[in-house]
């Protein structure tokens, strides 16, 4: 299998955006993204994961739950869970994230700011607002596996 | 005293590399080297007991670099200068026809930084492989961005090991321990000596030396 494809990327409950797409503006959603084509100006997925596969170029600063890049940014990323850049990834901007995991051949040029982790007490305490915001729509995110097992750097 | 590459030729042909200062860690081709760096160790020393620093690593992206830094609890920022002064955007021609770089298309779109932005700048070997013209300008530019009382961690060849020296990424894997890591083939460009390292770091205060059994010479300068 080519090393640079991620495995996943035709999830059926995974949004996906060809190689042919290109978009100029402002790009927000509730669900999982998988993005190989091009974007230029903003992504926002709030509570959910971005993947930007090998042929994904985006120059937008990017913002989601979970984000992972095998392909080109320019932007700033902020994971708040987890950024995470392949080894076929190029990325010229800042990350600010809690979990970061960057494979051997990954380019980067930039920052990275490890943003600590809330105190569980203090998710709890600000879980009914979170949730009575969301509609309770955002419900699934608070029982999401525990990403603590994997590498933290 | 062997050289670096003498060692990593050494490791190849399943030789002991350990007179010279590094072994190592594992076996097989695409192994990495370990050596004993006092610079890191130094600079280690130097910077605990603190918590969010920004620290400069001017060379390739290294997972390990970036683990290690941020596990301190410092920001790190990840800039590959030599990379990207190979950049043909900013190849020119000099006057006698040699191979040039444009200097200031190059600090226009590199080593940008706020004044004292960084209380330390991992610079590692980068000088001895950066073009001529671009030596003296990266200097400034990093004394600019220092903080002071900032550290600059650099490495300078002790002597020419010729156009097929190794170049090597250098992994932080401890206080005091590095992994060296063959990077891309890029050409070693001069060796500097006492003299023109303290030069080239006159605008800093303090310069410490290090002189590696690996013919390295690790430079700790303070601003």
């Amino acid at each position: 299998m080519d090393a640079t494809k991620p495995a996943d990327n035709f999830r059926a409950d995974v949004a996906h955006i060809g190689k042919s797409v290109l978009i100029r503006g402002e790009l927000s959603g509730s669900e999982d993204l998988y993005l190989d084509g091009e974007v230029e100006g903003s992504i926002d997925l709030h509570e959910h994961s971005l993947t930007i596969g090998p042929h994904g170029r985006v120059r937008a600063n990017v913002q989601a739950r979970d984000v992972t890049v095998f392909g080109r940014v320019d932007g700033n990323i902020i994971g708040r869970d987890r950024v995470e850049l392949k080894r076929s990834a190029v990325l010229a901007g800042d990350i600010a994230t809690q979990r970061i995991v960057i494979e051997d051949g990954a380019f980067f040029k930039g920052s990275i700011d490890i943003k600590k982790e809330a105190p569980k007490q203090a998710v709890k305490a600000e879980a009914p607002k979170t949730m009575a915001a969301a509609a309770g729509a955002e419900m699934a995110t608070t029982t999401q596996p525990s990403l603590l097992n994997e590498t933290k750097y | 005293m062997a050289s670096v590459t003498q060692s990593l030729f050494k490791f190849f042909r399943n030789e002991s590399p350990a007179d010279a200062g590094t072994k190592s860690s594992t076996t097989g081709i695409g192994s990495h080297l370990s050596r004993r760096s006092s610079g890191l160790a130094e600079l280690t020393k130097a910077l605990s007991g603190q918590e969010s620093l920004s620290i400069l690593d001017l060379g390739p992206t290294s997972p390990k670099n970036i683990a290690h830094i941020t596990g301190l609890g410092h920001r790190v920022y990840n800039e590959d200068v030599l990379l990207a002064s190979m950049d043909p955007a900013y190849a020119i021609k000099s006057e006698d026809g040699s191979p040039s770089i444009n200097v200031e298309a190059f600090l226009a779109e590199n080593l940008k930084h706020p004044v004292g932005q960084f209380d330390a700048v991992l610079c590692w070997d980068v000088p001895d492989y950066l073009h001529e013209s671009l030596v003296k300008p990266a200097v400034e530019r990093i004394a600019s961005a220092l903080k002071p009382g900032g550290t600059v961690l650099a490495f300078f060849h002790t002597k020419d090991a010729g156009p097929d020296a190794p170049y090597f990424r250098y992994h932080i894997a401890g206080a005091d321990t590095l992994e060296l890591q063959r990077g891309p083939q890029f050409r070693l460009q001069r060796v500097f000596n006492n003299r023109h390292i303290e030069n080239l770091f006159r605008e800093f205060g303090n310069i410490k030396f290090f002189l590696g059994r690996d013919n390295i010479r690790e430079v700790l300068v303070v601003r």
